[in-house]
């Protein structure tokens, strides 16, 4: 077939150059749903509670990810300043992923139980008052905004939808006892989604503000279970080198 | 080419016969975008650096704190400024090298009134905190789904204006602006597989999670660069560049080859944005090795359009728009140098996360994309109103105010990039650490300062543009007034 067909022809011109630009994306996407070694299984990996997900929620909508990655890559000084590399496994419930492209501050991705709830209020509120070289911008309306909580069970329906196992039935909820224990199943029942918001963000109250439920008491509730999830002292060492 | 060559000042050739056999106004409405998106779009930009090197800047107002502000300046400048830039070049050019007009009128002002429409509601929607988080990708569920109807409308205006040709061939600048409509219908549509929380609310939740979602996104953010900022803008090249040379492309068997691996290669290395992550190893090895061999159509594409210039090198001496072009097309070469690079994995262990991928990707955006559509509209926008251009000098002025700006912009950001990735990784005598974070932020401002300084000069050169753009456009309309006048006159005394 000679060129010049397809520069007289416009309908064979769209399909050769379809399938062109096809490839490339089925030979890398595809396999990664297939493949079973792309998220190794782990245990204490779970999803978000009511609260912490508003809390991520917030973190999405202020554009965090634009300055913190979620992402710690296996090399020395990475785990020595930030913890063990992060895991395939630790973002399997996060729709959508947080991994980020830029450092501009440091790599969240185990942040969660490093600084107290006290300083990350503090840090919040005016991150200059704790380090006075930081370029973070301030985020005070944060803890005064009561958190927006009416929605939270059809978000939970939404995110059941995309595939996080979130409960409506007793079945599933029972099906959670086994997979998560039974404190955190409760936790992820649809049914009382407002109340275990409430209870969790009265039981620990993130921002030292009993009174009402702010954006920082989420967000904070977020920050604080960052990477906590998996406790690496159960695992050989080089044991998740097989996975890369 | 079948248009006679015209030179830069010259009275364009456009006739008004032109003008009525054409669809000149869809394309002026465009052109006009784009100088307002950019002015804009580079503004923002200025504005959030400052606030990078003088974190004051930032109020405590939600509104305007980085994060929310961020995706209005890579939205501006990218889908505003580029966006509206592409679509008039891309309505230009099918219709003169088509011989054809325009398809339907209607439908190609609903994708200006559309497009625009969207953008304006991204652009309020993220400093509101309404986001996808998915970079590039911010817009909401109900704004892609616009986009999604006018991108299908362009297609069918392009599609059909193809169909219409006078011509026996597809020009190869056709070739281009049809594989980043398709490319971009493919990518807009499957990054943006989502589950909204309700009909009437703002958020939804994205299909994926994780690794698959990272994959997919970057998938999507490469080649958002890969076919938006590049083939689409090679496709104004392989315009604008022969037709203000006033030659032939250099070698057209050299376009097919480019044309075919470029669009093949390009949808390989969006993991190169992922090496060293969760995401497994064979994926990014494969990414980064396609990015290497990315290099071979991206510089074919630069040796056919430099060499263009081929007998005719004078040409930079005495002409503005040429430079503008013929520049765009060394910071191509150069960028699409820098890109495999730094998909090596080595590299990218040092560059990732730095300035310098932010420097990388603005030596491309400012280098090629911004100036190689400030050539092409320089060319286009006389020619649409048929009046020369307002002022050469001015030109002039913008060339080298950009040309600063980029080089300010880039190397502050070698800078930056490669020296906080240097002291993050640096140990001392005992085997800690040498540096906090911290130490790396401080070491960061005064490139931060240099890279604002830089933005301004580019910002300042695109105001003098919209000066001249809008001087030329109202001696054009002037002109007009003039002939309708004379014409009814005529009709009076007849």
């Amino acid at each position: 077939m000679k060129h010049e067909s397809v520069e007289t022809n416009a309908g064979l011109l769209i399909i050769l150059t379809l399938a062109v630009i096809s490839v490339g994306g089925l030979v890398e996407i595809v396999p990664l749903f297939y493949i079973d070694d792309t998220i190794e299984e782990v245990d204490g990996v779970r999803p978000y509670t009511p609260l912490e997900q508003r809390g991520r929620d917030i973190y999405i909508r202020e554009g965090c990810y634009a300055c913190h990655s979620q992402m710690v890559r296996p090399f020395r000084d990475e785990m020595l300043r930030y913890g063990h590399y992060s895991l395939a496994a630790e973002s399997q419930y996060d729709h959508p992923f947080q991994w980020g492209s830029k450092r501009t501050g440091p790599d969240l991705a185990r942040v969660g139980g490093k600084y107290s709830n006290e300083w990350q209020v503090q840090h919040m509120i005016d991150p200059q008052s704790l380090v006075p070289e930081s370029i973070m911008p301030g985020y005070p309306w944060l803890a005064t905004t009561p958190l927006d909580y009416s929605d939270i069970d059809r978000r939970m329906m939404a995110l059941k939808r995309v595939g996080v196992p979130y409960s409506l039935t007793d079945e599933e909820y029972q099906a959670n006892v086994e997979r998560f224990g039974e404190q955190h199943a409760r936790m992820f029942d649809i049914r009382d989604a407002e109340d275990n918001l409430v209870a969790q963000a009265q039981a620990e109250n993130f921002d030292g503000n009993p009174d009402v439920i702010t954006e920082m008491d989420a967000l904070v509730a977020y920050l604080q279970v960052l990477g906590t999830m998996v406790d690496f002292s159960e695992y050989d060492d080089g044991h998740f080198a097989e996975f890369r | 080419m079948s248009q006679a060559a015209t030179t830069a000042g010259a009275a364009p050739a456009a006739s008004v016969a032109s003008t009525e056999q054409y669809n000149y106004a869809i394309i002026k409405r465009f052109a006009i975008a784009a100088v307002l998106w950019g002015v804009f779009g580079m503004a923002a930009g200025v504005w959030i650096a400052s606030q990078l090197a003088f974190p004051f800047l930032n109020f405590d107002i939600a509104q305007i704190t980085f994060g929310r502000f961020r995706p209005v300046h890579t939205t501006a400048v990218i889908f505003g400024f580029g966006g509206n830039a592409l679509f008039a070049t891309s309505y230009y050019v099918v219709q003169r090298t088509c011989q054809a007009r325009l398809f339907s009128d209607s439908l190609a002002s609903f994708t200006f009134y559309g497009w625009n429409l969207a953008l304006i509601l991204g652009v309020l929607s993220y400093t509101m905190g309404i986001t996808q988080g998915r970079e590039y990708a911010e817009f909401n569920w109900q704004i892609d789904i616009i986009i999604l109807v006018v991108w299908v409308a362009y297609f069918v205006v392009y599609l059909m204006t193809l169909l219409r040709r006078t011509q026996p061939h597809i020009y190869v600048a056709n070739w281009f602006f049809m594989a980043f409509i398709l490319a971009t219908a493919l990518l807009h549509i499957f990054n943006n597989l989502e589950v909204p929380v309700g009909l009437f609310h703002p958020h939804s939740y994205p299909l994926f999670s994780g690794v698959q979602d990272a994959m997919r996104q970057w998938w999507y953010g490469h080649n958002a660069v890969g076919f938006f900022l590049t083939a689409a803008f090679l496709g104004m090249m392989y315009y604008f560049v022969p037709k203000q040379a006033g030659r032939p492309i250099y070698s057209y068997k050299l376009s097919i080859i480019h044309f075919w691996a470029l669009v093949f290669l390009y949808m390989w290395v969006g993991a190169h944005h992922l090496h060293w992550t969760a995401l497994p190893d064979w994926v990014s090895t494969l990414a980064a090795t396609f990015s290497i061999l990315l290099l071979l159509p991206s510089w074919g594409g630069m040796i056919n359009g430099i060499m263009t210039l081929s007998g005719a090198w004078d040409k930079l001496r005495t002409d503005p728009i040429m430079l503008f072009l013929i520049t765009a097309l060394a910071f191509y070469g150069m960028s699409t140098f820098e890109g495999p690079m730094m998909s090596l994995k080595s590299v990218n262990a040092l560059s990732h996360y730095t300035d310098w991928t932010v420097g990388h990707v603005h030596s491309g955006a400012l280098g090629w994309v911004a100036m190689i559509s400030f050539g092409s509209l320089y060319h286009l926008i006389p020619r649409l109103w048929n009046v020369n251009l307002y002022s050469l000098k001015l030109v002039y002025v913008h060339f080298f105010l950009a040309t600063i700006g980029i080089v300010l912009y880039i190397t502050a950001m070698w800078v930056a990039g490669i020296g906080q990735g240097l002291m993050l990784r640096a140990f001392d005598q005992y085997g800690n650490l040498a540096y906090t974070f911290t130490e790396s932020v401080v070491f960061l401002h005064k490139p931060y300062v240099v890279r604002a300084i830089g933005g301004g000069f580019f910002l300042v050169g695109m105001l003098i543009m919209a000066f001249n753009i809008a001087m030329t456009v109202r001696s054009g309309i002037k002109a007009e007034a003039r002939e309708a006048q004379a014409a009814s006159a005529e009709a009076r005394t007849a």
